[in-house]
């Protein structure tokens, strides 16, 4: 179908509009019986009539329009003999139901012979598509011009190309307007002229989306006989350019998405591991039940979101700011009575300790299976965490990963602070490096090595409040994230905040990088490999500490 | 046929040691700073020095324990230390006594001797080691020497502490060992002890090469052999007990300024 | 001087055995004799039958005790707390089992004569290279111990070359053991993937539901016990293990004596993880299916458990507790399998805070205590009383 600009649809629509924004902030009587009489028109007109009443009925920006439109292109949109109420029928088993245009009630069921069909030929269609997309596309909120211009980029209707072509002329929000332009260049593309093709492909080439390039690559399909689907070598070349360009751009894309897959990955490692830099690099005790202790803080947000759900659900989008303290606080106060209990005897038996601390780790997952059943427990996302950001490139960051990220920073810097600020952290690193010249000057060891094990503790339980956002509460929740946390305290390098830091990051990163090679598992298979042979080129691990505080 | 030895030292005869320009640093802290010295075949040195001069790294540095950043360590002019590691070095001829007696206390005093007596050090030499008459005698010999022949089948463990520092001398000239580094060898001793272990000291020398390091002046002055004092990583001074003692920065170090 | 107090020169075998050891071996002597025995040659009304399932069970002790017996040579003498066995174990398993798998021939469901059902099922048109071979059970028994030994010597020798020790070495084992958890969980490598192995029929032409056959797999796990001890016996008691103990409890001292602590323990390890190969070639035919599950890193640090409660360093002792372990496993997860896991986990806690010898070293603590001075054996304490007690 040839292109060309109906002057007399922009006449009548420029007309429309301006009445219509004139009109637009009341709907008065006076509207409402125009409104009747253009939909009368567009029932009872010829041609002519019914085409300025279609543009017209476009201008009122009425809700109403665009279903009756859609029916009518349809051939859904009926006049009833006798009384000349104009509706849309749907097919009922008992007849066909009337939805009177007007008011949107249903206006009693009838048969066929009772009703007239509105009659549409193939020009009227295309003019009333037209018309539909140009009202969506001229809509006041941007969002949903932007959806508009999705949509016909996707539908790439010609009929559409006028409508876009004014919208465009009108546009003065960026994002809507390349959208816009995309969705043009998408149909120029089917054009039947090579200039106007060969302007699209220069346009698209600009965009960075696996559909056009699809689109693209299409154009260089050769089929059983060696045509290409484009005819144009010109065009061709520039396609084949053009695909280039956007296969770099996106390739670009995937590997910013894998890394921040990888940043978000890291995060959770990096939380689950940063209590671990206590107990572990600070106080050089193998906690294995630090796992449970991440185990604990989820459980804890199921038990509080449980409450909340119970005695105050118009305030559960804030239960996570109650579970994150409470969690803290169990698992600190279980992290407290361990030591006190256990680890307090195999100081300096490193290898006991994880013996001993492993036992605890089967019984805590058992008491919590016995507890709590061993099925995995429903934990909710409060509003404000749910959706997501979606990038042009089809990447999507999840509102969740990304206030995992936040709050593992704010945990992070939250801790470095305490370490180094506070009279505890400042108890804790004399303890660490000389216990008895600390014992000497009065500071209570015992205390201190308690509460630094009910710090880290704590800190897994935070991390448990956290992964129940993204991963199941189980009993089995801790036994997952153990083996890594360690790995990523060793690999950074015991003793070292910031090595936890780097290695959680490197590692998750590294992990996301090689998935899209490997696969998931065979990714962390290497990754584990890749470990074991950098424990043995540096087996003191990233940032290793140097001298005599390694003889220790 | 000198591997890598400067000519001037090729030239030289009877060093047993020879250390150049040895830097080590833990994290920018210089533990050694261009130290330099030479030990002779057969002489007896004694290395003084306030703490943190750098006494235990110099040790650890010949022993192969710490690579030096820079520096050069000989051993018999051909040997490069440096290259090498703790078991190479020993096996090489040079023994060490740590400051804190490090006898195996869940071995018997034997056993400790055995372990430490000049033989194959592989896994598979091991497992077929017998206990030859040669090496029984040998054995007896060093017990009787060190005399804790009576304790011959004690635990380690159950030893006193000077008995600990004897055994590990005694484990020291088994390993037969051309040049040995003793970390304070009276350290926690009671005087009728410091006295029989200078004497036995006193017999090993000359036999062998020895370097002792050591805090006790009094000791230091009874085993009466030149005296080097390192400071901050480096050679202060080097001379007589009486020479260093009058030194002016070796009182300002000492006394403080 | 007799020839006991210089325990350092050649010895007998047998008057290298200790008091336990004697115990041990005659025990097994005596159930390689006994136990099939009653099995086979009393009628099964008899109150004194051993029923068949219970051949198995006891042979599957038996394995567990071989497998115990192999950490206890590499922790208990040289220190090395390894978290990474059951891998040594599950990879013997797993070389018996494609044995037996090839084994089944045109017997499985889909009738293959060469590829196993599950490669079958993968639509997989030919056996993978690493299959080669394993018709023949010589060749799968050598591989039984070349596999764990290989990955073992490998994994070892960088590892101890790089002086990796004491917790970073347990941490990096876990790693391992885990790796191949993963990697076995896989499809596309071909062994089975989640399923594992099963469905064995015949070994050696036997079949393996018979009384007879599985009476002889626990005469065989029985002798590769005994075996066993007897290897670690002379390693630990010849000047080797003087050397080993020395590494435990000095590995810095011991290099300044001239020894190469790498390769000692490169040794001792490597021929541990072979051992541990061995015990999961018995323990597969007589449960009959090897899955990834066995790479779990919880096996692994279960089996630490075995050791340390019946006694680090002693080998017997672990044997012992590599037995009595299990026998409490089958018995609580049986009558009260929720309490089991409380049970399991206290027995770590209550052994390393009340029982740091082990039952056996606490016994015969005991024993000498009352036997009082004058002992003819010298008091070896099972455990050093810290870790890194000298040097360092």
């Amino acid at each position: 179908m040839p292109i060309r600009v109906n002057r007399a649809l922009v006449l009548a629509f420029a007309l429309a509009l301006v009445l219509g924004v004139l009109a637009a902030p009341s709907r008065s009587l006076a509207q409402e019986a125009e409104f009747a009489e253009l939909v009368a028109t567009l029932a009872t007109g010829d041609f002519a009539e019914k085409t300025a009443a279609i543009a017209a009925l476009t201008a009122t920006g009425d809700p109403r329009v665009q279903p009756m439109l859609e029916a009518m292109a349809d051939r859904r949109l009926y006049l009833r003999e006798e009384d000349g109420l104009v509706a849309i029928g749907e097919d009922d088993a008992e007849g066909l139901r009337l939805i009177d245009v007007l008011t949107g009630e249903e206006a009693g069921i009838v048969g066929s012979r009772d009703v007239d069909r509105i009659r549409a030929n193939n020009r009227m269609r295309g003019i009333i598509r037209s018309a539909l997309g140009t009202m969506t596309l001229m809509n006041p909120d941007a969002a949903v011009r932007l959806e508009a211009a999705e949509t016909v980029f996707r539908s790439q209707d010609e009929g559409a190309l006028d409508a876009l072509e004014q919208a465009l002329a009108a546009e003065a929000d960026d994002a809507v307007r390349a959208a816009m332009e995309k969705a043009r260049a998408a149909i120029l593309l089917g054009s039947e002229d090579a200039v106007l093709r060969l302007e699209a492909v220069e346009a698209l080439s600009s965009f960075t989306d696996p559909d056009i390039r699809s689109m693209l690559a299409a154009l260089l399909v050769q089929d059983q006989d060696g045509t290409f689907a484009e005819t144009d070598e010109a065009v061709r070349a520039a396609a084949t350019e053009a695909l280039d360009a956007i296969e770099q751009r996106l390739a670009l894309w995937r590997t910013a998405g894998h890394i921040y897959q990888g940043i978000s990955l890291g995060s959770v490692l990096l939380l689950a591991a940063i209590g671990l830099a206590i107990t572990f690099g600070v106080m050089g005790v193998i906690n294995m039940a630090h796992g449970e202790m991440v185990m604990l803080g989820a459980y804890t947000t199921f038990v509080v979101q449980q409450l909340f759900r119970d005695y105050m659900p118009g305030l559960f989008d804030f239960s996570l700011f109650v579970a994150i303290p409470a969690a803290f606080l169990v698992a600190g106060a279980a992290g407290v009575a361990i030591e006190r209990g256990i680890i307090r005897f195999l100081y300096g038996r490193p290898l006991e300790t994880l013996l001993a601390t492993w036992g605890l780790s089967l019984i805590l997952q058992q008491l919590v299976r016995t507890v709590f059943g061993p099925t995995n427990r429903e934990v909710g996302a409060p509003s404000w965490m749910q959706g997501a950001i979606e990038t042009t490139a089809g990447i999507t960051l999840t509102y969740n990963r990304l206030y995992i990220i936040l709050f593992c920073l704010i945990v992070f810097a939250g801790l470095i602070m305490v370490l180094r600020r506070t009279p505890l952290g400042l108890q804790m690193r004399a303890v660490t490096q000389n216990r008895q010249m600390a014992k000497a000057m009065g500071i209570r060891t015992g205390r201190v090595d308690a509460l630094t094990f009910g710090l880290g503790s704590g800190i897994a339980g935070m991390a448990g409040v956290a992964l129940s956002q993204i991963d199941n509460v189980s009993p089995n929740l801790g036994q997952s994230y153990i083996i890594d946390s360690f790995l990523v305290v060793v690999f950074g390098g015991v003793g070292n905040l910031w090595g936890t830091l780097a290695g959680a990051f490197s590692l998750g990163i590294a992990n996301k990088l090689l998935e899209p090679y490997a696969g998931a598992v065979l990714g962390k298979i290497l990754v584990l490999v890749a470990i074991i042979l950098f424990i043995q080129k540096r087996p003191r691990g990233l940032f290793a500490l140097k001298g005599r505080a390694v003889e220790a | 046929m000198n591997v890598g030895l400067p000519e001037a030292i090729a030239a030289e005869q009877g060093i047993v040691l020879y250390v150049d320009g040895v830097t080590v640093s833990f994290d920018g802290f210089k533990a050694l700073n261009n130290l330099s010295y030479t030990v002779r075949t057969g002489e007896m040195y004694a290395v003084i020095g306030p703490n943190g001069a750098g006494k235990t790294t110099m040790m650890d540095v010949v022993t192969g324990k710490t690579r030096p950043d820079s520096g050069q360590v000989y051993f018999k002019q051909v040997h490069d230390l440096t290259r090498l590691d703790e078991a190479a070095i020993a096996n090489l001829g040079i023994g060490r006594k740590f400051q804190k007696p490090t006898v195996f206390e869940n071995h018997t005093v034997m056993e400790n001797l055995e372990l430490a007596l000049k033989s194959k050090r592989g896994p598979f030499a091991s497992l077929f080691f017998r206990l030859t008459p040669e090496r029984a005698d040998r054995i007896d010999e060093v017990l009787t020497t060190i005399g804790l022949t009576g304790q011959r089948q004690a635990m380690a463990g159950t030893l006193s502490h000077g008995q600990k520092q004897w055994l590990e001398i005694g484990m020291l000239l088994i390993q037969e060992p051309e040049l040995l580094f003793l970390d304070e060898p009276v350290a926690g001793m009671t005087d009728a002890e410091t006295e029989q272990t200078s004497e036995l000291l006193r017999q090993i020398a000359g036999k062998h090469s020895v370097v002792v390091v050591e805090h006790d002046m009094a000791f230091v002055r009874a085993l009466d052999v030149k005296v080097t004092v390192l400071h901050e990583g480096s050679v202060l001074a080097e001379g007589s007990l009486d020479h260093v003692q009058n030194d002016e920065k070796v009182i300002e170090v000492y006394l403080g300024r | 001087m007799t020839a006991a107090s210089r325990p350092s020169g050649y010895v007998p075998l047998l008057m290298r055995l200790d008091r336990g050891g004697m115990v041990l071996l005659s025990v097994l002597a005596a159930a390689a004799i006994a136990v099939p025995a009653l099995n086979l040659l009393m009628p099964p009304d008899s109150p004194f039958h051993v029923p068949t399932y219970l051949v198995s069970l006891w042979g599957k002790y038996l394995c567990f005790a071989l497998l115990a017996v192999s950490v206890d040579l590499v922790w208990g003498y040289c220190g090395i707390l390894s978290l990474g066995h059951g891998a040594f174990f599950a990879l013997g398993g797993y070389a018996m089992g494609m044995h037996l798998m090839r084994q089944i021939g045109d017997r499985g469901v889909y009738g293959d004569p060469i590829l196993p059902d599950f490669m079958v099922f993968l639509d997989w048109d030919q056996l993978p290279w690493y299959w080669h071979g394993f018709d023949s059970f010589a060749f799968a028994a050598l591989m039984v111990l070349l596999v764990p030994g290989t990955l073992a010597f490998v994994f070892g020798w960088l590892a101890f070359r790089s002086r990796v020790t004491g917790v970073y070495f347990s941490i990096i084992s876990q790693a391992m053991t885990y790796a191949l958890l993963l990697a076995f969980f896989r499809n596309d490598m071909g062994f089975g993937g989640n399923n594992g192995l099963t469905d064995f029929k015949d070994i050696l032409g036997f079949d393996l539901q018979a009384d007879g056959t599985r009476a002889a797999l626990f005469v065989a796990s029985a002798i590769a016990l005994a075996g066993g001890y007897l290897i670690c016996r002379l390693m630990v008691t010849s000047k080797f293990g003087r050397v080993l103990m020395a590494i435990r409890d000095g590995e810095s001292r011991t290099r300044f004596l001239g020894y190469r602590v790498e390769m000692y323990k490169l040794l001792v390890w490597t021929v541990s993880a072979m051992m541990a190969g061995v015990a999961g070639a018995l323990y597969v035919p007589q449960v009959g299916i090897i899955n990834p599950g066995e790479f779990s890193p919880a096996n692994s640090i279960e089996i630490i458990v075995w050791v340390a409660v019946g006694g680090r360093g002693t080998l017997y002792g672990a044997a012992l507790g590599g037995v009595l372990v299990n026998y409490g496993k089958t018995y609580f997860t049986g009558a009260a399998p929720e309490i089991w896991l409380f049970l399991l986990g206290g027995l770590f806690i209550a052994v390393t805070l009340l029982l740091p010898k082990g039952i056996v070293g606490t016994l015969s603590q005991w024993w000498q205590g009352r036997r009082g001075f004058g002992l003819r054996k010298r008091a070896r304490p099972a455990v050093p009383a810290s870790e890194g007690g000298a040097a360092e």
